[in-house]
């Protein structure tokens, strides 16, 4: 509770200060027995996860890495050390420039589809957190209005994107709509099989993703600091950009992470939506490893990991969560 | 401190190595216990292929008649490939598609099957065994199956260019692929491959996304064009890739695809609600278009059709009672109850005579002979497909067999095709 409280004299300091003075706290901290459990103890417990980790994710993981370094053939992978998978990921992008290679065509469209789908899932989620978090009065109506919000998660996933096949499509119900109302002679093209339905699909499937952390944060957020803000003479626009949007940044980021990584990984929207008609990493990924070259396919999932990664650590930059949650 | 750290260290590790030993040990007794040593246990056949195959009727009834259980393990048709390759002990016969094998044979997972001991070998369709029908040779672009059925020995790499005794896949289903259309959504007449890229089309055409068929169906309709001729279009040059592409991404970016499609339940929506008429299909998708009451024609195109082929083959790691037991249940398969359950399906079998014996003379006629359906047709689980009168799209077994003009393929240049068709699916 007091964290939240100091939080707001705290905004506008540098990150990169409060982030080392945090640090040599926590260590001090950290030397420091606390309790009269054996230190094992801790270890033990947290070893169970430990080992799915390293078993689960770690060992692929440098597996893959390994791996984008082998030579394949039709039927075979060998164990080598070549860059030529690398080189093939990156095949025509220095002779094609400032054309644009596969590669970077696939990053590029994907990177679009992050931007819309990122600012949108924004404002959305935003504002029902912001009316779940300060308009709802009671809890149980808050519950019940949360409740509401992952409705689109009680079917898979598949099924709620083919659902929008008769919906938007040439003979859907929206086209039925605008052609019985006049609106347009013939049936609009653009809806279905098209950047339109994927931007859309994936904004309906990710809302959840901003809304949740949002909300977490705004419910944390001390009432008591916005009726000061009012007191003080804020009108409410004031309160929102320098109380409230400052204190739910945690949120924010969170959501966005959520957001960015899952856009940037996904190909069964965009493939069923677009009409695999656009291109994405992951759709990339799948087919090479369909015919079996494996090395290619590793080299491009590390080559997306890394661009995953660097995004999320730009987007750490902006905001310390640790220290903010 | 510094000596309390080091032994949480050991202990961490220590109890993580103790861990995963207990892990391995538990895995080890599953192992033991996972398979009852008793000599007269009825034998199972673990079945691998695509779900297309795979009718529960067919292992039901081979229970029966063999006393063997079948155990289906069902997957898309490049994950055969692939388990074949990486997990050659997960089965113990495996139906495959012909245009597999230059991918299969070399990685020493898959062994030759004994045409003496095939009871019906040399009563194998001659299209399969010499890429004839009715004496006729029919175009051998692609990997056409005469061309990889024979194997100079049991446990060969490569290919034997002359019959030989032992061979790579017993023929399951096979057929002649086309383009499917809505007729009652399309003006005039649709006669060439040329119509997949017809400007006519703009925006209801479809194609796949699985690039080795996909080039291949593109390739049919830019030569039906007159643009390009090739030399095998089964097995392009770089050059001819290239021209190949070029022209599809030019039709893409003219807005000619509504969508394509990798999973065969996709086209069958595609077609079903109109989103598109014309497109590449596969025969049971028109079937299933067809039973939901919406026209659909698997039209029959001047320039031919493109084959496939699918075959049961046997992994290397196979011995004793299994082994006889697929023997077994490969003569079972050929004997007749089995090709006629798959060819009401539409498909064309191993051996043409017990499937005949096997079904009714007026479903002989209506999908083998290509004549006016005497009686409604039903599928094999009863419902009704087609009415008394109709008749088979392309006609007869020789009609349509007889215009193969390509087979499916793994080109040479396989790996610079797919990245081309990446960049295809990225312009």
């Amino acid at each position: 509770m007091s964290d939240t409280v100091e939080a707001p004299t705290r905004v506008g300091a540098p990150n990169i200060r409060r982030t080392s003075g945090v640090d040599t706290a926590a260590g001090d901290a950290r030397k420091r027995r606390t309790s009269w459990t054996p230190a094992w103890v801790a270890y033990l417990q947290a070893a169970p996860m430990a080992l799915v980790f390293f078993l689960f994710f770690v060992l692929p993981l440098i597996a893959t890495l390994v791996v984008s370094f082998w030579n394949y053939t039709e039927y075979s992978i060998e164990p080598a050390f070549v860059l030529s998978n690398y080189h093939d990921v990156f095949y025509g992008c220095v002779a094609k420039f400032p054309g644009l290679c596969t590669t970077f065509a696939t990053y590029l469209s994907t990177l679009k589809f992050v931007a819309i789908v990122w600012a949108t899932t924004l404002l959305i989620g935003f504002t029902v957190a912001y009316f779940l978090a300060f308009h709802i009065r009671t809890l149980p109506m808050q519950i019940a209005l949360f409740m509401v919000c992952t409705i689109p998660f009680w079917t898979s996933n598949v099924i709620r994107m083919i659902s929008w096949i008769p919906l938007l499509g040439r003979n859907g119900l929206v086209n039925d709509l605008l052609l019985s109302l006049g609106i347009v002679d013939t049936p609009v093209e653009w809806l279905l099989y098209s950047d339109f339905a994927v931007a859309l699909a994936l904004v309906h499937l990710y809302t959840l993703f901003m809304v949740v952390p949002i909300f977490n944060s705004m419910m944390r957020i001390d009432r008591s600091l916005i009726e000061a803000a009012y007191d003080a003479g804020a009108s409410g626009w004031q309160t929102l950009t320098n109380v409230i949007i400052p204190l739910v940044k945690p949120g924010i980021l969170i959501g966005s992470i959520f957001v960015v990584t899952i856009v940037t990984g996904d190909y069964l929207t965009i493939g069923i939506m677009g009409g695999q008609q656009i291109a994405s990493v992951g759709k990339t990924i799948q087919t090479q490893i369909n015919f079996l070259q494996f090395p290619i396919a590793a080299a491009n999932a590390i080559v997306l990991l890394a661009v995953v990664l660097v995004t999320i650590w730009g987007m750490l930059r902006l905001v310390d969560i640790r220290k903010e949650l | 401190m510094i000596t309390l750290k080091e032994t949480r260290g050991g202990v961490t590790r220590r109890s993580i190595l103790k861990a995963s030993a207990m892990l391995a040990g538990a895995g080890a007794i599953t192992k033991v216990t996972g398979f009852p040593a008793i000599a007269q246990e009825k034998v199972t056949l673990r079945y691998l292929s695509t779900a297309v195959n795979q009718a529960p009727a067919i292992a039901k009834k081979a229970g029966e008649d063999l006393g063997i259980t079948i155990q289906y393990i069902t997957s898309t048709t490049d994950d055969v490939t692939k388990r074949v390759i990486t997990q050659p002990n997960s089965f113990d016969l495996v139906d495959t598609e012909y245009f597999a094998l230059p991918k299969l044979l070399p990685s020493g997972n898959i062994m030759g099957l004994d045409a003496k001991k095939i009871k019906l070998a040399d009563k194998i369709a001659s299209v399969i065994r010499d890429g004839t029908v009715d004496g006729k040779k029919v175009g051998l672009d692609g990997t056409a199956p005469c061309e990889v059925l024979y194997l100079p020995d049991e446990q060969a790499t490569e290919f034997s260019k002359e019959p030989t005794e032992f061979l790579t896949l017993i023929p399951t289903t096979y057929n002649a692929d086309t383009l499917g259309i809505r007729p009652d959504l399309i003006k005039g007449k649709v006669d060439s491959w040329a119509a997949l890229l017809d400007p006519k089309y703009k925006g209801r055409a479809a194609t796949l996304n699985i690039p080795s068929i996909g080039i291949m169906d593109a390739a049919m309709a830019i030569e039906a064009r007159g643009d390009m001729k090739y030399g095998d279009k089964g097995n392009m040059t770089r050059d001819e890739i290239d021209k190949t592409i070029a022209e599809l991404i030019k039709a893409k970016r003219a807005g000619q695809f509504r969508a394509f499609w990798t999973d065969f339940n996709e086209s069958v929506n595609l077609m079903a609600s109109g989103e598109v008429v014309i497109q590449s299909m596969w025969s049971p998708a028109v079937t299933a278009v067809r039973t939901q009451g919406i026209p659909c024609t698997y039209q029959p195109l001047k320039e031919g059709y493109r084959g496939w082929a699918s075959g049961f083959g046997l992994p290397v790691s196979i011995d004793g009672r299994e082994k006889d037991a697929a023997y077994e249940f490969v003569n079972w398969f050929l004997s007749g109850w089995a090709g006629a359950y798959l060819a009401r399906q539409g498909y064309y079998t191993a051996v043409l005579e017990t499937t005949k014996e096997a079904m009714e003379p007026y479903e002989w006629a209506y999908w083998f002979e290509g004549k006016p359906a005497e009686k409604d047709i039903h599928a094999p689980d009863g419902k009704v497909m087609e009415k008394a009168g109709a008749s088979r799209d392309g006609g007869s077994y020789d009609e349509r067999m007889s215009h193969v003009a390509c087979w499916n393929a793994v080109m040479d240049e396989n790996i610079y095709m797919i990245r081309k068709w990446n960049e295809f699916i990225a312009a």
